[in-house]
């Protein structure tokens, strides 16, 4: 028999990267201005953590996908109807914010009750996907906790490759520092991967697959339940937008050996 | 008395990381700012040269020591990381953001039930407390933190403080670890040769190639494998290190003309990498805004552009040379020798 994997992808959505962010003051904390209007995407090392996901699925049949995310409802629907032609999966949602000034914990906490609550989700069997840092909070700090709260200890950061074998044992590739991988194995699911780049291109988009999503993950997030992620005591004194500009000489029309000369002056000084 | 228990693992070579030193300084500051005690856990197989060689920060000292140590595993480096703290029972752990303690002690924070911020720019004792400083959104914008659930856990990243020096003889109290569950095994760090290695997170310089490299230039034709020289050409004078933009390891990813060496490990930017140097030199890349939010901690920043309107240009870089890549880098590197 082959092997049949539960994959859970946890993943969120964040501003679209070519926005301006600016920080304002909130009621209980920073916020983004005008957070609810800015155009957003599914958060980049996620996205591609579902397309690993789905290709695993692919590749060994009987195996299940589904994506978690906690945000915004409304938002998140949007997002979805790009999201959902590009791979098949089930949707799970929490509603509440995707903040990148929310705790880690907090978000842990609740991304691993509404994993808890997964009808039909055989932990055995679990691979818990994820990006390794998100592009809001960038703590690389929710999967190893959503892990920890589900007993699933055996885990990898900054995946670019996982090879499964035919006992059910994965290989995987993390990267390090240096432009180095750490290379291990672990002998078979459950197990935590936080997924950098991996390997696979955008999927293109597929209409059909788009509104079988759709159709019964609409349902999802219609009956989202409200998150709760007050626990923390966490406070911020100051946000700020450093000042960045630079006073930029432009250095035209004068010749190469000139331009050269002072480049590698630069360098050496 | 509060007690703050700085954890670091050892390198291959049986010693600290420099990003571990910095650390040291900052949690042995923050301790001192508290009227905190300093515990310092270390493990690894052998922990004896790493303890040595801090001994004079003056704390205690304590070790997990296991020849599964040499290796990082996510399961093993927690148990170590679990074990420590618990022997010592600290308000605060500080830890350096290696890539072994940035995938471990997250999971410390479920372990003790305590809170965990990571990646921080910085950590002090403000009005008798600590206060934290990271970023968010992408080095987009850095926030000054504080919490009150203990035991806080907390990595940083390097540059935060200088790095700690002060040999001596440590007396370390062994610790012991369960690694009992342990179902991962380490099959060891694929490591490219120093020859051929073109990431050196402690290099002076970074030198960013952009898409341009594999653009039509004015003579009407594309030049990756005179570009590709000249890249190898300005690392291996320079010994510097090798960044990217999206554009061009996505171009190596589909099959199009390739820089042979790059891989999305040298991505720049928003979800790439944010390197830490004192220069950075970028060619033929654009300067858009999600390749230069990961120039965060690029101290000078020099340009070379055809195009005297592109990104750079707005502030985002100190010197612009308008200038053809190849006709210019040809002559920098002659210059080099
Ligand atoms: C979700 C998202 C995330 C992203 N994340 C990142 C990221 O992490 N990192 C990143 O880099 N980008 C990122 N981007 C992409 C970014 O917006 C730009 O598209 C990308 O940085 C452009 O790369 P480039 O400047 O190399 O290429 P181009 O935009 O193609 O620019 C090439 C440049 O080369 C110059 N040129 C050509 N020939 C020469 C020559 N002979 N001499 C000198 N100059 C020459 C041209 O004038 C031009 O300015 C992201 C985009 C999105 C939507």
């Amino acid at each position: 028999m082959g092997n049949v994997f539960h994959i859970v992808v946890c993943g969120s959505i964040v501003p679209d990267p070519l926005q301006t962010l600016t920080p304002q003051v909130g009621p209980t904390g920073p916020v983004l201005q005008n957070e609810m209007m800015l155009p957003a995407v599914l958060d980049p090392w996620a996205g591609h953590a579902l397309y690993e996901a789905a290709n695993l699925a692919k590749n060994n049949p009987g195996s299940q996908v589904w994506l978690v995310a906690l945000g915004p409802k409304a938002k998140l629907q949007q997002v979805m109807m790009a999201v959902s032609q590009k791979a098949p999966f089930q949707l799970v949602v929490a509603d509440g914010s995707a903040s990148g000034f929310t705790d880690a914990f907090e978000t842990a906490r609740v991304l691993a009750a509404t994993i808890d609550g997964i009808a039909g989700l055989d932990k055995s069997k679990l691979l818990l996907f994820g990006g390794w840092q998100s592009a809001s909070r960038g703590s690389g700090a929710v999967m190893q906790m959503v892990g920890e709260r589900l007993g699933v200890t055996e885990q990898f950061q900054g995946v670019d490759k996982i090879t499964v074998g035919a006992d059910g044992s994965i290989e995987v590739m993390e990267r390090v520092e240096g432009g180095a991988y750490l290379k291990s194995v672990v002998d078979g699911a459950p197990a935590v991967m936080g997924w950098a780049t991996g390997e696979l291109p955008e999927p293109p988009n597929n209409p059909q697959i788009g509104m079988q999503n759709m159709q019964k993950n609409m349902p999802a997030l219609m009956q989202a339940k409200p998150a709760d992620l007050s626990g923390a005591s966490l406070r911020f004194e100051t946000v700020q937008v450093p000042q960045q500009r630079r006073q930029t000489r432009v250095v035209k029309d004068a010749p190469l050996e000139e331009m050269a000369r002072e480049i590698v002056e630069w360098l050496k000084a | 008395m509060s007690t703050i228990l700085y954890l670091a693992h050892t390198e291959c070579d049986g010693g600290l990381s420099k990003v571990a030193l910095e650390t040291l300084t900052a949690a042995k500051s923050l301790a001192e700012g508290l009227g905190a005690e300093l515990a310092v856990g270390l493990f690894g197989a052998d922990v004896a040269a790493a303890a040595d060689s801090v001994a004079g920060c003056g704390a205690k000292f304590y070790a997990v020591t296991d020849a599964l140590l040499n290796d990082a595993v996510y399961a093993s480096d927690l148990a170590a990381a679990e074990a420590l703290a618990k022997a010592v029972g600290p308000d605060m752990v500080v830890a350096p953001a290696t890539s072994r303690l940035s995938r471990a002690l997250p999971g410390l924070a479920v372990r003790l039930d305590g809170r965990v911020d990571t990646h921080l720019s910085g950590l002090e004792a403000k009005d008798g407390k600590p206060a934290a400083r990271r970023w968010f959104y992408r080095q987009r914008m850095e926030g000054a933190l504080t919490r009150d659930e203990r035991p806080w856990i907390v990595t940083l990243d390097s540059g935060c403080a200088a790095a700690f020096a002060g040999a001596g003889s440590a007396d370390v109290q062994a610790v012991a670890a369960d690694f009992s569950g342990v179902r991962t095994r380490s099959l060891g760090v694929e490591c490219v040769s120093e020859d051929e290695q073109t990431i050196r997170p402690d290099a002076n310089v970074l030198l960013v190639a952009g898409a341009g490299w594999t653009k039509k230039q004015a003579d009407g034709g594309v030049h990756v494998d005179v570009a590709e020289q000249l890249i190898l050409g300005f690392l291996g004078a320079t010994k510097a290190s090798l960044g990217s933009s999206k554009s061009l390891v996505d171009i190596s990813g589909e099959g199009g003309s390739v820089i042979s060496f790059l891989t999305h490990m040298h991505q720049v930017g928003q979800t790439g990498a944010s390197p830490r140097h004192p220069k950075g030199l970028s060619t033929c890349c654009h300067g858009e805004e999600p390749h230069v939010v990961g120039w965060r901690f690029i101290g000078e920043r020099r340009a070379i552009n055809t195009d005297a309107g592109c990104g750079w240009a707005q502030g985002k870089c100190d010197v612009l040379y308008v200038a053809d890549a190849f006709a210019l880098m040809t002559k920098v590197n002659e210059l080099l020798g």
